[in-house]
């Protein structure tokens, strides 16, 4: 994971609340085994017809967003599957911020994993964004390490964002390398499990089969 | 001090944790399957990584498997490419694997609780939104994006951040013909599918002690619909009764210790939620979703709503979007929308008593004709079962294809798909567009409802229909 670094960038507004990640990165893209290449799938049955032909009304289709790298849209958004694809989708589009009123809870964890911003902001702020970047070309710039994204001009948006997420995509942390310095801890919680609830290790499969199941 | 049940099971499993941070939880199951896991096994490849508990992770394939004949090879080449991929992984790291080839392969969902591998007191991950499901046994399970599938591989643990806990409160008695899923569809209308958002949700109350155990999974499976990563319900002497016997449950002696542990797992007199919702049961009527989103569903008795009588201008510009797409006109009643397709299945709606729910409404009856119906059973178990108590030939008799197990139609991954148009009435968890095929338009309902809608070609209020 790369460190989050403050860019400008263009917006492309998403006007719409509970976009779940089956729209983001639709199912029969998930048959791939690598984590890249998903950014040519990215809102598929929105950007696309059934020819494969662009659809003219969908904003990353509109000459003047096409090189967005922010994300405006409403509430919930990234809900439903937990689908990391979404996030590596996204990523691989080009967008490295989505700004939003609320995210869904996978989804924001998948994203600050994976070096995406996701920034909260109040509704009416969203409005603002949102009427900007609809009516004119919209750019701003986001500055994790001062949580503010800005226009040109001078208008600031302040956000909150947890201390330790801030952090991680600041610094592009590895998160296993960090579980790992933990490791004597995990152990100990092992060992004391084993005798404490020595249950929770599965048991040798009977032999029979189960004969029931409601 | 008083502990609710989320707080009690989430203690037990804090190996680590500093202010304000996210917890390292300890993870005593980790389920995985095909489409989420490839990128987790490659990441641990590259760091030439093992897998720290190999014993304590479980591995099915049900998310793009044809349910047709598995004496067929997989045409799917990409799917057939993720299947050995899982398979080499499992033999690699040394995780047990439930193959197509095994007895007891199944909706993951569906064969954790079934072989006894879930287990009150728990924590339980996997890479599925819907490891809510396994909360009905007072676990705290709940779903994880590839990067945390890779992490819980390598460590046995996953950071979280501590959800407040709301508490759903449920009484009364359910009509006949009102299930657990019309309950589920019925508190996600009333919350909304991001009420549950930043919470655990722990299900209370005479209705939840009334259920049986498949019904409690089908409300906690629904859990995550409303935004809460994790639904649990306190085990009982019901959860007990079920584990009993099951083939990687505890046993003998070391049943009867955990059970007792297992008795304590209850919140506490004078513990407090973050929230409380009340629920009364007996006025739930059977729910028919008519959007995009689940909590999009009315009344059966209802008419499909007009977008002006939404306030919020984005909600009434996402409810005029949902009716565009759906191909419906506000005001017409739900039981004039006709039907092209049912499909009774997923980790919501195909365990036995779903089935056997649904065939008591089909017994003696034919679907209509132009209804193509397909029952896919949630298990290779649950099929069995089914064929063995004649489920099975009472769908076939009345003209339902009768398939074999896996998550089928509810994702479409598989072949199990809709035509762009195609209405269908579905038992899964979740009506977003191109859910079930691109174009495809999907309303979700209880299995008994959707049993009756093959039947009369369109939706029917089943309370009004004679059944055993």
């Amino acid at each position: 994971m790369h460190p989050f670094k403050t860019f400008t960038g263009l917006v492309a507004p998403l006007d719409r609340r509970d976009v779940d990640t089956d729209q983001i990165i639709p199912k029969q893209f998930l048959k791939l085994i690598e984590r890249k290449g998903f950014g040519n799938y990215l809102f598929f049955n929105w950007r696309f017809d059934e020819r494969g032909e662009p659809k003219a009304d969908f904003v990353l289709n509109q000459s003047q967003y096409k090189k967005a790298s922010i994300l405006v849209t409403r509430s919930n958004f990234g809900c439903g599957s937990s689908r990391e694809h979404a996030v590596w989708a996204l990523l691989d589009y080009g967008i490295k911020t989505v700004i939003a009123e609320s995210f869904a809870d996978i989804f924001y964890s998948n994203a600050y994993k994976n070096g995406l911003l996701l920034i909260t902001l109040k509704p009416d702020e969203i409005d603002t964004i949102m009427k900007r970047a609809t009516e004119g070309t919209l750019y701003l710039t986001v500055d994790l390490e001062a949580q503010k994204v800005s226009e040109p001009s001078g208008l600031e948006y302040r956000f909150e964002i947890p201390k330790f997420i801030k952090d991680r995509l600041l610094e592009g942390l590895d998160d296993i390398g960090l579980t790992l310095k933990h490791e004597s801890k995990i152990a100990e919680y092992e060992a004391k499990m084993k005798t404490a609830r020595p249950w929770v290790i599965p048991a040798k499969p009977s032999p029979k089969k189960t004969s029931q199941s409601g | 001090m008083a502990k609710t049940l989320f707080e009690k099971i989430w203690d037990e499993h804090v190996i680590y944790q500093e202010e304000g941070k996210p917890a390292l939880l300890y993870v005593d199951r980790h389920y995985i399957h095909e489409v989420t896991s490839p990128q987790a096994f490659e990441g641990l490849r590259l760091a030439k990584r093992k897998v720290r508990r190999p014993e304590l992770t479980f591995a099915t394939m049900d998310h793009n498997i044809p349910t047709t004949s598995r004496l067929l090879p997989v045409s799917d080449q990409l799917a057939a490419v993720q299947i050995a991929t899982l398979e080499k992984n499992c033999a690699e790291f040394g995780i047990t694997l439930f193959d197509l080839s095994s007895p007891y392969n199944g909706i993951v969902h569906v064969i954790g609780p079934e072989l006894g591998l879930t287990l009150p007191g728990l924590t339980i991950v996997c890479g599925d939104s819907h490891t809510s499901t396994h909360g009905a046994f007072g676990a705290l399970a709940f779903g994880i994006g590839t990067s945390e599938v890779e992490h819980v591989l390598a460590t046995q643990c996953v950071w979280v951040e501590k959800p407040k806990v709301m508490e759903v409160n449920i009484s009364g008695s359910l009509s006949r013909g009102v299930s657990a899923k019309d309950l589920a569809l019925y508190m996600i209308r009333k919350i909304g599918v991001s009420g549950g958002s930043g919470y655990a949700i722990e299900y209370r109350g005479d209705t939840v002690e009334g259920f049986n155990m498949d019904e409690r999974m089908t409300l906690c499976n629904m859990s995550i619909e409303a935004g809460a990563r994790c639904g649990l319900v306190a085990p009982d002497e019901k959860t007990i009764t079920y584990l009993r016997g099951r083939r990687y449950a505890p046993k003998n002696n070391a049943f009867e210790e955990a059970a007792e542990y297992w008795r304590s797992l209850k919140t506490d007199q004078g513990a407090s939620f973050d929230k409380t919702v009340k629920i009364d049961a007996h006025i739930v009527a059977p729910q028919v979703t008519w959007g995009t989103t689940p909590a999009m569903a009315v009344d059966v008795t209802d008419v499909v709503p007009h977008p002006d009588s939404f306030e919020d201008p984005v909600e009434r510009k996402a409810v005029e979007r949902a009716l565009e797409y759906m191909g419906l006109k506000p005001g017409t009643p739900i039981t004039e929308i006709k039907v092209d397709r049912v499909f009774i299945g997923s980790c919501t709606n195909a365990r036995l008593s779903d089935l056997e729910a649904a065939a008591k409404v089909v017994k003696g009856r034919r679907v209509a004709s132009g209804v193509r119906a397909m029952v896919v059973p949630g298990s290779q178990t649950v099929k069995r079962e089914a064929e063995e108590r004649g489920l099975a030939k009472i769908f076939r008799e009345a003209g339902f294809e009768w398939r074999e197990s896996g998550c089928s139609m509810c994702l479409g991954m598989n072949q199990d798909i809709l035509a762009p148009g195609e209405r269908c009435a579905s038992t899964s968890n979740r009506n977003f567009e191109g859910r079930q095929g691109a174009g495809g338009r999907t309303h979700l309902v209880s299995p008994m409802m959707a049993a009756a809608a093959a039947i009369a070609g369109r939706f029917v209020d089943v309370r009004e229909w004679s059944f055993e």
